[in-house]
């Protein structure tokens, strides 16, 4: 579990990380969502007992990043940014390096790493040196040597970049397992796709600052407002408009199609979706709308990044 | 420190095993090891033989261990590279987080990267140092003694972790590689000019100095590692985004300390120079003893040494007393500012010298001037002068105020030093150099300068006058 209670970085007069407040529960995967330069990495690092807060308070695996940094460190996995591969080194050897300094048995090594090495595709590279391997190659290794002490709490800094779309499926599928098998994962990414695929929780990041944090349905619905869902028929509609149950708006309506805002699809659809059948038009096809993650980042970041905006969080 | 060891050596012989498959190390080390010492070999078989041809004997023999040294050298100052990118290389190529994010302590992160680059200069010098007495032997070049071969080899080895240890202070502290390669002339300059020392002392033959040569480079070894030890911070690493010099910033360290909480001038030598003042307690102390210390040398020397001309020298020093007070009438300026200035501008030589060994050759002005002060005095006793009257006449008027003023400036450089080397308040190394510097400068302004002020015109005015009256002039 992670907790973050108003977390600050300053360097000197530049600040990096201001108030941040969050909480990540096992299990839950709580996606940092910004720009570059808006203070992910340093949050990161803070999490990790690399840095210092300079105040506030923060608490990994049930101990302070500040009072018990090694204790923290041994309980953290951590992906950065840059891959930190050495390329003279094979990949048994740099996973045999990082299970030493984690103090794991030499047995207890190989068999992670081999069970690492399978699940990731490089099982048959493991004797080749890192410096012939490929980008993606290089950023599952870095990824497998996060995991190799099994740790209880995953901090991932852009984990997909620069891979292939078929390693970044093979990386995804792994974070989503992590999850499931109940560790705490904070994913830093400025890909909307990952944090949509991944996300339990989302925090928009701006200039050292979380503008906004929620789970990821309440995000959507925050953001743009309730679900959508649209109608399409065989004939034009002409001006004719179904009964509306409550909770449900017309917003938009085409040639052959009509869009509805729904409150409470569970209670309304089957609602207005009688009163359509039984309407003068063929209906041919009911569907939601996908809101789209992109739209509410972008919404959010509009929102409260206005000069008179408060800041949510 | 021992218990951190085995997770050190994780981090040791990884770097090992890197450097063993790096050719453009292993390369270089190889030749200096085992191609340059032959090479050497020839170049002494052929000084010797020339020397010998010409008569010099002696300083044929001395030939051989000065290139005994050389050889030794050579592989330290080509692996010096290692060192300085040990840390700011790793940053560079980014493969530095995955390390600070391990659970190891900052020592043995330093402690680890200290060793693995200490290795290669170590056993290259060593390897080089034995292909080059086989090579003598082998030429039937005679061997230096076996005490100058030892003294030899163990300074080789102190120097090339000395050199290590400075290069892994600047690797920590250097912003990129180039800036790290760069300040390796802080490292080489001093290096050159100890080697140069140590030459010369090998030409002497003198076998005591070259063994407190040895005592003096190992206790700067200990403080160097002590000092990487105790700044090493991982944050530092990932923090340090400066590759030039930020005076302002400096500054305003250097007079945020120097103030401290002070509101009026008169509050700040009430407090704040009252505060340091307190804190010179042991330091004070230390230098006391080393004063005294210096003067009980200073007299044994002159009970070891024959000094007739300098006693013969004393004998006609009542003319001279006339002539001095004659030419310092009372209340002429310029003996006194120059007296003063003399003494402040020996006293920031000793911040000069302890500001490069941590405070240890900062207290060399106090002692060399006590070791003389010492001297001279034995030498009037020698000559039938009371030591009374000789102290009372020469030492006592000014000297009762300006030697406790070098006492007080001196042990505010050792305490610089000190601080410097424990690393005490987990400040910057920049951090705490600046404190050291306004802790220095609080003593100086606040004390030392009025004090030796006082004692330029003690001594200008009232001296020379004091000793016509003792000695009857």
């Amino acid at each position: 579990m992670i907790v973050a209670e108003q977390l600050t970085k300053r360097f000197e007069n530049f600040l990096a990380v201001a108030d941040m407040s969050f909480s990540v529960q096992p299990g839950q995967v709580l996606v940092f969502l910004g720009p570059n330069g808006a203070g992910k990495t340093t949050t990161v690092r803070m999490l990790s007992s690399v840095l210092r807060p300079t105040s506030g308070s923060a608490w990994v695996a049930g101990y302070d990043v500040v009072t018990h940094p090694r204790e923290v460190r041994a309980r953290v996995g951590v992906l950065t940014e840059q891959h930190g591969l050495y390329a003279r080194m094979t990949a048994k050897e740099y996973l045999n390096f990082f299970g030493e300094l984690y103090g794991l048995t030499p047995a207890e090594i190989c068999a992670r790493s081999a069970a690492l090495l399978e699940q990731f595709g490089l099982a048959g590279a493991r004797g080749r040196r890192l410096g012939t391997y490929s980008r993606g190659m290089r950023q599952k290794l870095a990824l497998i040597r996060a995991l190799v002490h099994d740790p209880p709490v995953l901090l991932l800094d852009e984990p997909t970049t620069a891979m292939d779309p078929e390693s970044a499926l093979v990386v995804r599928d792994a974070i989503r397992k992590q999850a499931g098998e109940g560790r705490t994962i904070i994913l830093c990414t400025h890909n909307l796709y990952e944090a949509e695929l991944l996300a339990h929780h989302i925090a928009v990041i701006r200039q050292g600052r979380i503008l906004y944090q929620s789970d990821k349905a309440e995000f959507l619905h925050d953001l743009l407002g309730p679900s959508q869902f649209q109608a399409r028929f065989a004939h034009p509609v002409g001006d004719w408009t179904p009964t509306l149950p409550p909770g449900v708006r017309l917003v938009e309506r085409g040639a052959e199609w009509m869009r509805f805002t729904v409150d409470d699809p569970v209670l309304s659809n089957p609602l207005l979706l009688r009163q359509m059948l039984s309407g003068p038009l063929e209906m041919v096809a009911f569907e939601e709308v996908t809101q789209n993650l992109e739209s509410a980042y972008i919404e959010a970041v509009n929102r409260f990044t206005r000069p008179e905006a408060p800041h949510a969080a | 420190m021992l218990h951190d060891l085995p997770s050190a050596l994780v981090i040791t012989r990884r770097e090992l095993r890197d450097q063993m498959r790096d050719w453009r190390i292993i390369f270089p080390v190889l030749f200096l090891a085992f191609v340059f010492p032959f090479i050497m070999n020839f170049t002494a078989d052929q000084i010797v033989g020339m020397l010998r041809s010409y008569g010099v004997g002696i300083l044929a023999d001395s030939m051989v261990p000065f290139l005994l040294m050389i050889v030794g050298f050579f592989p330290i100052s080509v692996s010096l590279a290692l060192a300085l990118e040990s840390f700011v290389g790793e940053k560079e190529r980014g493969t530095i987080e995955p390390l600070l994010n391990s659970p190891l302590k900052d020592g043995q992160l330093y402690l680890g990267k200290l060793i693995a680059a200490a290795c290669a200069p170590v056993v290259g010098g060593c390897l080089g140092m034995t292909v080059y007495l086989l090579g003598c032997v082998w030429r039937g070049i005679p061997l230096p003694a076996g005490e100058m071969i030892a003294q030899i080899y163990l300074l080789t080895v102190v120097q090339a972790v000395m050199m290590v240890s400075a290069a892994i202070v600047v690797s920590t502290q250097a912003t990129s590689v180039r800036s790290a390669n760069l300040l390796a002339s802080f490292i080489v300059i001093p290096m050159a000019l100890l080697v140069q020392g140590e030459s010369m002392v090998i030409f002497w033959g003198k076998s005591t100095t070259l063994w407190w040569a040895l005592f003096g480079v190992l206790t700067l070894t200990v403080l160097l590692v002590r000092v990487g030890l105790a700044h090493f911070r991982r944050e530092e690493l990932l923090n340090r985004d400066l590759d030039s010099l930020n005076l302002r910033e400096l500054w305003r360290v250097f007079y945020q300390y120097f103030r401290g909480g002070a509101t009026s001038a008169w509050d700040w030598y009430l407090h704040e120079v009252a505060r340091t003042l307190r804190g010179l307690g042991i330091p004070t102390l230390l230098v006391t003893l080393l004063a005294v210390a210096a003067v009980i040398i200073g007299v044994r020397l002159m009970q070891t040494m024959d000094a007739p001309q300098f006693q013969q020298t004393l004998m006609s020093e009542n003319s001279k007393l006339q002539d001095l007070a004659n030419q310092w009438p009372l209340f002429d300026y310029h003996p006194v500012v120059s007296i003063w200035w003399q003494n402040v501008r020996a006293m920031l030589i000793a911040l000069a010298l302890g500001a490069v060994s941590f405070g240890i050759l900062g207290t060399l002005p106090i002692i060399l001037t006590l070791v003389l002060a010492g001297y001279v005095s034995a030498s009037v006793v020698a000559t039938g002068i009371p030591a009374g009257s000789y102290l009372i006449g020469f030492i006592l008027p000014h000297g009762i105020i300006e030697i406790p003023a070098a006492i007080l400036a001196t042990a505010a450089i050792l305490k610089g030093g000190a601080a410097l080397a424990s690393g005490s308040g987990g400040r910057s190394l920049g951090e705490q150099c600046m404190i050291s510097l306004a802790d220095f400068a609080r003593v100086m302004l606040g004390l030392v300068v009025p004090l030796l002020l006082i004692a330029a015109a003690i001594e200008a005015w009232v001296t020379p006058r004091v000793a016509l009256m003792v000695f009857g002039g």
